[in-house]
């Protein structure tokens, strides 16, 4: 099969999809994109169902060739997107032609972008998905957790679309505010003072941070005793002995010890994915059925 | 006293035990078999703990109240017959008693290194849990006479197939990973292989004895 050439892989380029669920029980991280929203959105853009594979760009740096007349979409971090020399607007589908080279520069705000293809890239599944877990070896085009590199060739179909389309204004996201995250509290967590601590206090990301866990930088919260291991969810507020939270995102683990102050509501996980590190962060708390209706909401639109 | 409890909005938490006692993890599989074959429909991943299950489901097809009530009829009868029809599996997995902490074990428990293996291979272990990475199975109970704390520096790269001891647990790492337990051996075996079904021998509840074998012997496991 024909595609795309990859040219630069830049920092960290990953294949992705919605994620490798049902193996959690066997250990098996479930991965998938750190923005569920803009990679939702660049998929939506190309009439793709949902979580077909696409590429998830870190920082940018990005370049490839079209070795077939395609449509493609570029969603997320704000990236310079050159098709040859001429600019094409985030947040956007736009068409590639056979020869044409695609050029992402360095983000100037957010973290990562989202890079889909008409019909999905074709790439076989390792446990029922091709979402790259780089720690466990699993998925990517090889299937052994690879991040892209120059050489490799992005198997796709032949595509053509009507015209351009864009997302509409008021979903697209600007990366420079400072964002506010929404969080459950656990009942059954930290206790209640903590909590309010963990509410009040300023944070902000630790550069230690990377797919598999955001960490937060403050004053320390004192944390309970250690409990027995037991699945955990993306978003998880973990809080170790050092009292400094940690938030579980895509490439988490499927279980832990660690006492929890919440969960972190699973679309601001997808914000807080956009974050360099050293940004300021504030949280806020949310109750769980308004989670719940915006979650099905969002489900709805982009499932079906 | 079960308990349920919600885990962020897409989850939901069976407590079944305070503490972990020795048939516990194979009663979590029967009621994660039960579980499975009654909503599978509307679960995304189902995540057996030492205490608990965690149930991931699907937000458009149900919710924590439903689910609830659900589960009601299956936590009333457990654990009962299903724990008792599932009769777990036993492994007997060959080591190659040879791993880079052993004398540091041996002088640290007062034994001497074919004591340490001796007493390692003498317990039947229970399978308590799989988490950290892919097919990574919690085994206990350790002989009290090999617990330690786990290594003040984990190693960042510790073998596949490394047998490893920390606590009152011990474990394979099915694949090269950084670990802070201490390496008795390897296992000539994959324990892990995503090509295979299924992926890992291992199950909660399942029971595993450690026999040990030569340097040839292990290189001729792993080649064949």
């Amino acid at each position: 099969m024909s595609g795309l050439r990859v040219l630069r892989g830049g920092p960290l380029s990953l294949l992705q999809d919605a994620g490798r669920f049902g193996w959690q029980h066997l250990g098996v991280s479930p991965s998938g994109p750190l923005d569920v929203q803009a990679a939702a959105w660049a998929n939506r853009l190309l009439g793709n169902r949902w979580g077909a594979p696409l590429l998830e760009i870190a920082l940018g740096d990005f370049e490839l060739e079209a070795l077939v007349d395609t449509w493609l979409a570029v969603c997320g971090a704000d990236m310079p997107i050159k098709v040859d020399d001429e600019l094409r607007p985030n947040w956007s589908r736009f068409a590639l032609r056979v020869g044409e080279r695609l050029r992402l520069g360095f983000a100037r705000s957010g973290q990562r972008t989202y890079l889909a293809v008409a019909g999905g890239f074709r790439v076989a599944t390792t446990l029922g998905s091709v979402a790259t877990q780089m720690r466990e070896g699993l998925g990517g085009l090889a299937g052994r957790g690879g991040a892209l590199r120059a050489g490799d060739l992005l198997p796709c179909l032949p595509a053509r679309l009507p015209g351009a389309a864009s997302v509409p204004g008021a979903f697209v996201v600007d990366y420079r505010a400072e964002p506010c995250l929404r969080v459950m509290a656990d009942p059954n967590g930290l206790a209640a003072g903590e909590r309010q601590r963990f509410f009040e206090r300023r944070w902000t990301l630790s550069p230690q941070s990377d797919r598999m866990g955001a960490r937060l930088l403050g004053e320390p919260l004192s944390p309970t005793p250690q409990q027995w291991s037991q699945g955990v969810v993306g978003g998880s507020i973990q809080v170790p002995p050092d009292g400094q939270p940690i938030v579980l995102m895509a490439d988490r683990q499927t279980m832990g010890g660690y006492p929890l102050l919440g969960w972190l509501h699973p679309l601001d996980m997808a914000r807080l994915a956009q974050c360099p590190a050293h940004s300021p962060l504030r949280f806020r708390p949310v109750e769980l059925l308004q989670v719940q209706d915006e979650l099905r909401q969002f489900y709805r639109f982009f499932r079906g | 006293m079960i308990r349920l409890q919600p885990i962020g909005a897409q989850a939901l938490l069976v407590v079944l035990a305070e503490q972990p006692y020795p048939d516990l993890p194979s009663h979590i599989a029967a009621l994660a078999a039960a579980v499975r074959r009654e909503l599978g429909p509307w679960l995304v991943d189902l995540v057996p703990g030492w205490t608990t299950l965690l149930l991931h489901y699907d937000l458009l097809l149900t919710d924590h109240a439903q689910l609830a009530e659900r589960l009601a009829p299956l936590l009333a009868r457990w654990p009962g017959e299903a724990a008792r029809e599932r009769s777990p599996r036993r492994h007997e997995i060959p080591i190659w008693y040879a791993g880079k902490d052993l004398a540091e074990v041996a002088r640290a428990c007062g034994l001497s290194q074919q004591e340490v293996i001796a007493v390692h291979c003498a317990t039947e272990y229970r399978v308590g849990a799989i988490g950290f990475a892919p097919g990574f199975a919690y085994l206990g109970e350790l002989d009290s006479r090999l617990v330690l704390p786990r290594r003040a520096t984990p190693r960042t790269r510790v073998p596949a197939g490394s047998l490893a001891i920390a606590e009152r647990q011990t474990a394979i790492y099915p694949q090269a990973s950084p670990g802070g337990w201490h390496l008795l051996g390897r296992c000539p075996w994959r324990l892990f292989d995503a090509e295979r079904e299924p992926p890992c021998p291992l199950q909660p509840g399942d029971r595993v004895v450690f026999h040990p074998i030569d340097a040839a012997q292990f290189r001729a496991e792993a080649a064949g």
